[in-house]
């Protein structure tokens, strides 16, 4: 622990290996007049050095946890969260199509861009850096498995995106398959969301509880035949689903589908 | 029901000319009239939504005593440092000003069920076509023998968020090393069945946290088990140990009084005395409840399991800890639930609104130490009995430190999301 060099935050060893650039790149960054931006600045020497070093490979396993909202690879699309495709310098909240927090999109047009250094500190504390996020995770405390993740982010992301047009994904019989295909009742979702809402905000703002508004439908659908057949674990929402039929939840997923975050 | 059909109804009733005699805030242009007596969880949802779903179509008055509402959910996180007393306190100005709500600032006194009207303190008379009635509790306080309202500003209850509540914290802030607090716990039923467990593991952890390690905690409980005991326990072992004592009825014996010139807590057993009493005695439903006829013997309100709407008068409802609600604990969730039900079916008696099956549902979090949160809950769903519980579940012993600090966020993002839903945004 002797290297007086070393950044506050990070091993000695990734400080090492900072290529300067990175910093001029935050501070790029800052120029545009944004918050986030100059949040960026006064933590960037907690954080050091830019996400270099990681391990695709350990990636792979750590994203699993993102996985059930943030598709990535060939034919990625939006799905709860946007997909991952061309990520690395992209402008933060500005897919077509998904719904963002304002807050978000916001820092997007503020000039918050998605980097290596950008995912470290966001990925580290997600409501911290983005107050208001629709993005219900609480983050990765350990500085590595971030390197991990973005290394492997970076290894994947360089696939175009999914046009409108792109061939079908495999059709194949999930659960909630009969829920999907019902035209579900917004009015009824409408009424049965109230029950929602006592945790759930309908800003979409995520405090501690996930943001639910503005999902694609099937994906709101499989998330709540998820937790009635307790392939998810969550005790509130496997006990809020377990009298759930398909009309019901397809009437919330019409519902809540219809919602924008605000 | 009446014989004229819903909206013939509200036409004739909106054309009387006794409206014209009415105070500004109860002369309606014809609309229908929906009146919440309460602006706490049960009345502040019940108003929101019908506010929210009628639009136009509806007036509807919020009739409140206070000018600000202290939630007694996360009070006695206040109570541990843990939230200011501002961040648990919210004002009716939203509801007025986003919903269309008509907020009147008064005690309602009286309910006439023939004529229909709400007399307030200063003699006004609020028409209604439907009323709600979500006062909340009272207390009976010579439940206890020797405490009285009087004796509170001594041996607070703080079971009614507000002033009683600070009373409190400043007796908790002063206690000093060595001094002894003790809690006389309510009988069964009573509003927010974990909160004196609750409320002893934040004493606990004021304790603690200011090294007041000599300084103990007695319980003295009517009841022979209480709600989340075994997590309660566990956690007072872990991170209280020898902190706390909880005495049951088959240990103390029996409560024979409280004294407060002395701070004595007299049982069957002993006398235990404390630098700090808390008493939460007895409770019975808002005194305006069983003034209006809404009550029966047991001092709460029977309502009809599928739709709230009371049993004494098919034009009231009544919500949250004044009724009673089968299954279902009195808490801030239960009433927030309850008062959806409500505003539905009052939406479709007066404008012909949809009107879906009745549903329930509560969550109750309570806090034991930084980052040790546990949770109970249920569905719960109606039938011609009561109210009744479908499915259950509660955190369990011996859980991980990542569960439980995931469970307390929860109950921080759920009060953000229960008390927009209330006090509207």
């Amino acid at each position: 622990m002797g290297e007086v060099h070393r950044g506050k935050g990070g091993p000695g060893r990734d400080a090492c290996r900072t290529p300067r650039a990175r910093g001029d790149r935050s501070r790029a960054s800052a120029n545009g007049a944004g918050l986030a931006a100059a949040f960026l600045m006064a933590i960037a020497g907690t954080h050091g050095a830019a996400a270099e070093g990681g391990d695709p490979g350990k990636g792979e396993k750590l994203y699993r946890s993102c996985k059930s909202c943030h598709e990535i690879g060939a034919n990625a699309r939006n799905g709860v969260g946007p997909h991952l495709d061309g990520l690395f310098g992209r402008a933060a909240g500005s897919l077509e199509g998904f719904k963002y927090s304002s807050a978000m999109k916001e820092l997007g047009r503020n000039g918050l861009v998605w980097n290596e250094f950008t995912l470290d500190v966001y990925l580290e504390k997600p409501r911290e850096f983005v107050p208001g996020t629709r993005m219900s995770f609480r983050g990765m405390r350990d500085r590595d498995d971030r390197l991990h993740v973005i290394a492997y982010l970076k290894a994947l992301s360089v696939n175009a995106p999914a046009g409108p047009e792109a061939a079908p994904v495999l059709a194949r019989a999930e659960m909630g398959a009969v829920a999907m295909q019902l035209d579900g009742d917004a009015a009824y979702g409408e009424y049965l969301s109230s029950e929602c809402v006592t945790c759930h905000q309908m800003s979409g703002r995520a405090d501690g509880i996930p943001s639910i508004v503005g999902w694609p439908k099937d994906s709101f659908i499989r998330a709540l035949f998820e937790y009635k057949t307790n392939i998810r674990s969550h005790q509130v929402m496997q006990n809020m689903t377990v009298n759930l039929g398909n009309e019901e939840i397809a009437a919330l997923a019409a519902y809540f589908g219809a919602l924008d975050p605000q | 029901m009446p014989q004229l059909t819903r909206r013939g109804f509200s036409v004739l009733a909106g054309a009387s000319a006794a409206t014209l005699a009415m105070p500004y805030y109860a002369r309606a242009q014809g609309k229908p009239k929906a009146v919440v007596i309460g602006g706490g969880a049960g009345g502040g949802t019940a108003a929101r939504y019908m506010a929210k779903d009628a639009g136009d179509e509806m007036d509807v008055t919020l009739i409140e005593a206070n000018a600000m509402y202290t939630t007694c959910f996360f009070s006695n996180l206040y109570l541990g440092g843990f939230r200011t007393f501002e961040s648990i306190t919210h004002g009716y100005d939203t509801l007025a000003s986003n919903y269309g709500i008509t907020v009147v600032n008064a005690m309602a006194d009286m309910v006439d069920r023939d004529a229909k009207t709400v007399a307030l303190a200063d003699g006004s008379k609020v028409p209604y076509d439907r009323l709600i009635v979500a006062p909340g509790i009272d207390l009976i306080y010579d439940s206890v023998p020797g405490y009285s309202e009087a004796a509170a500003e001594i041996m607070p209850h703080s079971w009614k968020a507000g002033p009683q509540t600070q009373l409190l914290k400043a007796k908790l802030d002063a206690i000093e090393n060595g001094q002894q607090i003790v809690m006389v716990a309510p009988p069964n039923p009573y509003r927010c069945p974990p909160g004196p467990y609750e409320r002893v593991s934040m004493f606990a952890h004021m304790l603690k946290s200011k090294g007041l390690n000599d300084s103990k905690i007695v319980i003295i409980d009517p009841k022979p088990k209480f709600s989340k005991q075994a997590l309660f326990q566990e956690g007072w072992d872990k991170h209280y140990p020898g902190m706390i004592e909880w005495y049951g009825p088959d240990v103390h014996g029996g409560i024979v009084g409280v004294d407060p010139s002395t701070g004595e807590v007299e049982t069957d057993l002993d006398i235990f005395t404390g630098d700090l009493v808390n008493v939460i005695p007895a409770q019975k439903a808002g005194m305006i409840a069983a003034k209006a006829g809404l009550t029966n013997d047991s001092g709460f309100c029977p309502i009809d399991p599928y739709s709230m709407r009371s049993k004494m008068d098919e034009n009231i409802f009544v919500l949250g800890d004044a009724c009673i609600a089968g299954d279902m604990p009195k808490s801030g969730f239960s009433a927030n639930s309850q008062a959806k039900v409500a505003a539905m079916t009052i939406r479709g008696d007066l404008i012909d609104a949809r009107v879906f099956p009745a549903k329930y549902s509560n969550t109750c979090w309570s806090l034991i130490e930084t980052n040790d949160g546990v949770k109970v809950g249920a569905q719960y769903a109606p039938s011609d009995e009561k109210i009744a519980s479908t499915s259950k579940f509660i955190s369990q012993t011996g859980e991980d430190a990542a569960v439980r600090q995931a469970t307390y966020e929860e109950s921080i993002g759920w009060y953000e999301g229960i008390t927009t839903d209330i006090f509207g945004a």
